[in-house]
């Protein structure tokens, strides 16, 4: 861990090659910026649990096939079983193995949930950075068209979408772009307003002055400074998502069986909470475990990409 | 490339200009706050400002907060476009130019910012931050060459290379500065902007950076625009002075004239607030308080626009006299001081 190499007492003496320490003030070895990167993400403890949570989580799901004997398809012999160790989250009333359900569930929402995330975080943040850094006709454009959909309920436009584009057929990536057409919205209003005061900062003026590009000036200057809201939005966004594909799912737009998702699954459980939990809590619960997760990895990325953050955790 | 531009006589000619500023004027448009955000009125900022800069010169340039040095600064970068006015670099009318042109003169005119904390991406290294010109004008075959005059640039002011890899913020104040003048040098300019190069650091620092300026103008030939508000800065570095009061130019000298012999009312007062580290003298001299604050920019001043606060106006002329200033405004020429002064009345007087 010792950063500073101090002069052994042996390598002074030796008359062979012996460094030239006092021709430098000190030495400090050259540590890249991944490397630093990665440091500083290692000791946010939280994040480090979270991401391993959350990969055991989606390897788990990924493999299922190879370590647990049920897949989502089969059907038991038990009906109804409440949680044991045959049927670790019990069985729904035709027979269906419920750990082998979510499994199979979290596997299309996290995809679902990553690929809304990618997707509307990449498109809103280019929208809304276009938009602060040209300002004047462009933005008031570009804007008054965002708000434009902001005011049609979201709900009535995913039902709509998911009707015809999804054509009922329910593909998991056909509903992630359902979902992204909707929520890049807002982060285009949150890196729009963060670009209208990150473009008047004086190393931008320093960047023109010194013949830099708007591009440039957009993707190596004002970016970098942006990671921090554009990071918590987007993992935001995959909580949002995850909910958004639940409600879809619930009210029959979205994922259609025989596919299953962790919101068809607490869907088709909400009826039974109140006389066979398992079937409502486990999935819910796996949805707060990705959830709460995703944003705690989120929190970590966030604090190590920040130089000014020092900060170490105990 | 463009024609040389012809280039307008000017009161105050220099031998061997490197930079010629004509007529600059920058005005800034005041919208109403309707609907329609009319042009209610005109901030003007800089007026109908003209010099010349030799090869190898200092031009300090100074005045109070708001009087359009930083400006006129800008404006002579083509950061902020003038609204009229020229600004001449090797034939060029830096002003007109757009895109790759003015990206060739770049390479030439540079600033050093007056705030070393907002000036420099927190997000960057110091290797990016001063390596960034380079990268933008294709300097430099290989990353590891351009690594490799970081390096030196970084050795040239004063800064230990291996600290390349850190943050601006892990530096102090006088530090920054030399990593943003740094970052100036990097291209071998000929012309270099310095908005307020000190203004930001502790006294015990601009020393520092004020040496390094002068060893550097010296090393590379440099001509300075050295914009300022503290007069014994400018009194170490210049030498030649511009004094500006609300956007023009109000006296140009040589450092000595201009110190020894001030003609314009608003430079003695300006010399008479440097304070004099010697108390007895101190106590006797004369100060000349202005009073007042600067009149708006937006609606100077008819004629001569410092009476409002001239002590000259306001104690040694009588009505008739008055009449000329508040109906004239008084051209920058030369009134029998020696040098240029935009005053009606000038007189010398040694206030320092």
């Amino acid at each position: 861990m010792t950063d500073v190499t101090v002069p052994k007492p042996d390598m002074i003496k030796a008359d062979g090659p012996q460094r030239d320490v006092s021709s430098r003030d000190f030495t400090v070895r050259r540590r890249s910026q991944s490397a630093l990167v990665l440091r500083r993400f290692l000791q946010h403890r939280l994040a480090v649990i979270s991401l391993v949570v959350f990969l055991v989580l989606v390897l788990l799901s990924l493999f299922a096939e190879t370590w647990w004997q049920y897949t989502s398809t089969t059907i038991t012999d038990d009906l109804s079983q409440g949680p044991s160790l045959k049927h670790p989250m019990g069985t729904d009333s035709t027979g269906h193995d419920l750990l082998a359900k979510v499994l199979a569930g979290a596997r299309v929402s996290v995809l679902v949930a990553l690929l809304v995330a990618v997707l509307s975080t990449a498109f809103g943040t280019v929208f809304g950075a276009l938009s602060g850094f040209y300002g004047g006709r462009a933005d008031t454009l570009m804007m008054r068209f965002v708000d434009l959909i902001l005011t049609v309920p979201s709900l009535a436009i995913l039902i709509t979408l998911g009707a015809t584009i999804a054509g009922g057929g329910g593909d998991p990536i056909v509903i992630a772009l359902i979902l992204a057409s909707l929520s890049w919205l807002q982060i285009a209003r949150i890196i729009r307003g963060l670009f209208l005061s990150l473009r008047e900062k004086e190393y931008v003026e320093a960047a023109r002055c010194l013949g830099a590009s708007n591009r440039r000036i957009i993707f190596r200057h004002l970016l970098p400074n942006a990671v921090g809201p554009i990071i918590v939005n987007a993992t935001i966004v995959v909580a949002v998502a995850i909910l958004a594909e639940t409600a879809l799912s619930f009210l029959g737009f979205g994922i259609k069986f025989p596919s299953t998702s962790l919101g068809l699954l607490v869907a088709e459980g909400q009826s039974a909470a109140s006389t066979r939990p398992w079937l409502f809590y486990f999935p819910g619960l796996v949805i707060v475990l990705i959830a709460l997760t995703i944003n705690f990895v989120g929190d970590g990325l966030r604090d190590a990409l920040d130089p000014q953050q020092n900060r170490v955790r105990a | 490339m463009t024609a040389a531009v012809e280039v307008p006589p000017t009161p105050l000619p220099s031998a061997d200009p490197v930079l010629q500023v004509r007529n600059l004027v920058k005005h800034f448009p005041v919208r109403g706050s309707g609907v329609t955000r009319r042009t209610v009125g005109e901030i003007h900022a800089v007026c109908d400002v003209s010099f010349d800069v030799a090869r190898g010169e200092t031009l300090g340039v100074v005045g109070e907060s708001g009087c359009g040095k930083s400006t006129t600064g800008r404006a002579i970068l083509n950061l902020q476009p003038a609204t009229s006015g020229q600004v001449i670099y090797d034939g060029k009318d830096v002003t007109q130019l757009t895109g790759s042109a003015l990206r060739v003169v770049r390479r030439d005119m540079q600033l050093v910012f007056q705030d070393p904390f907002a000036s420099l991406n927190p997000r960057m290294t110091v290797n990016n931050l001063v390596g960034e010109p380079l990268v933008i004008h294709h300097i430099g075959e290989s990353k590891q060459a351009r690594r490799d005059v970081v390096a030196e640039l970084l050795r040239t002011v004063g800064l230990n290379p291996e600290h390349g890899n850190r943050y601006a913020h892990e530096f102090s104040g006088g530090q920054r500065q030399r990593i943003g003048i740094a970052r100036a040098i990097a291209l071998e300019p000929k012309v270099l902007v310095l908005d307020e190069p000190v203004s930001a650091l502790d006294v015990s620092i601009q020393a520092g950076v004020v040496n390094l300026l002068e060893d550097l103008q010296d090393r590379l030939g440099l001509s300075y625009v050295f914009i300022a508000h503290d007069l014994s800065v400018v009194r170490h570095i210049a030498d030649r002075v511009a004094v500006m009061y609300l956007g023009r130019i109000v006296e140009v000298a040589t450092r000595d004239a201009l110190f020894e012999r001030p003609a314009h009312p608003y430079t003695r007062a300006l010399l008479s607030a440097i304070p004099i580290p010697d108390p007895r003298k101190e106590r006797e001299r004369r100060r000349i308080v202005l009073v007042g604050d600067v009149p708006s920019p937006a609606a100077p001043p008819s004629g001569c626009r410092f009476r409002t606060r001239c002590q000259v106006f306001r104690d040694d002329l009588n009505d008739d006299q008055r009449q000329l200033c508040i109906e004239q405004h008084p051209a920058l020429e030369e009134r029998g001081q020696g040098h240029p002064v935009s005053c009606h009345y000038a007189d010398v007087e040694r206030v320092v």
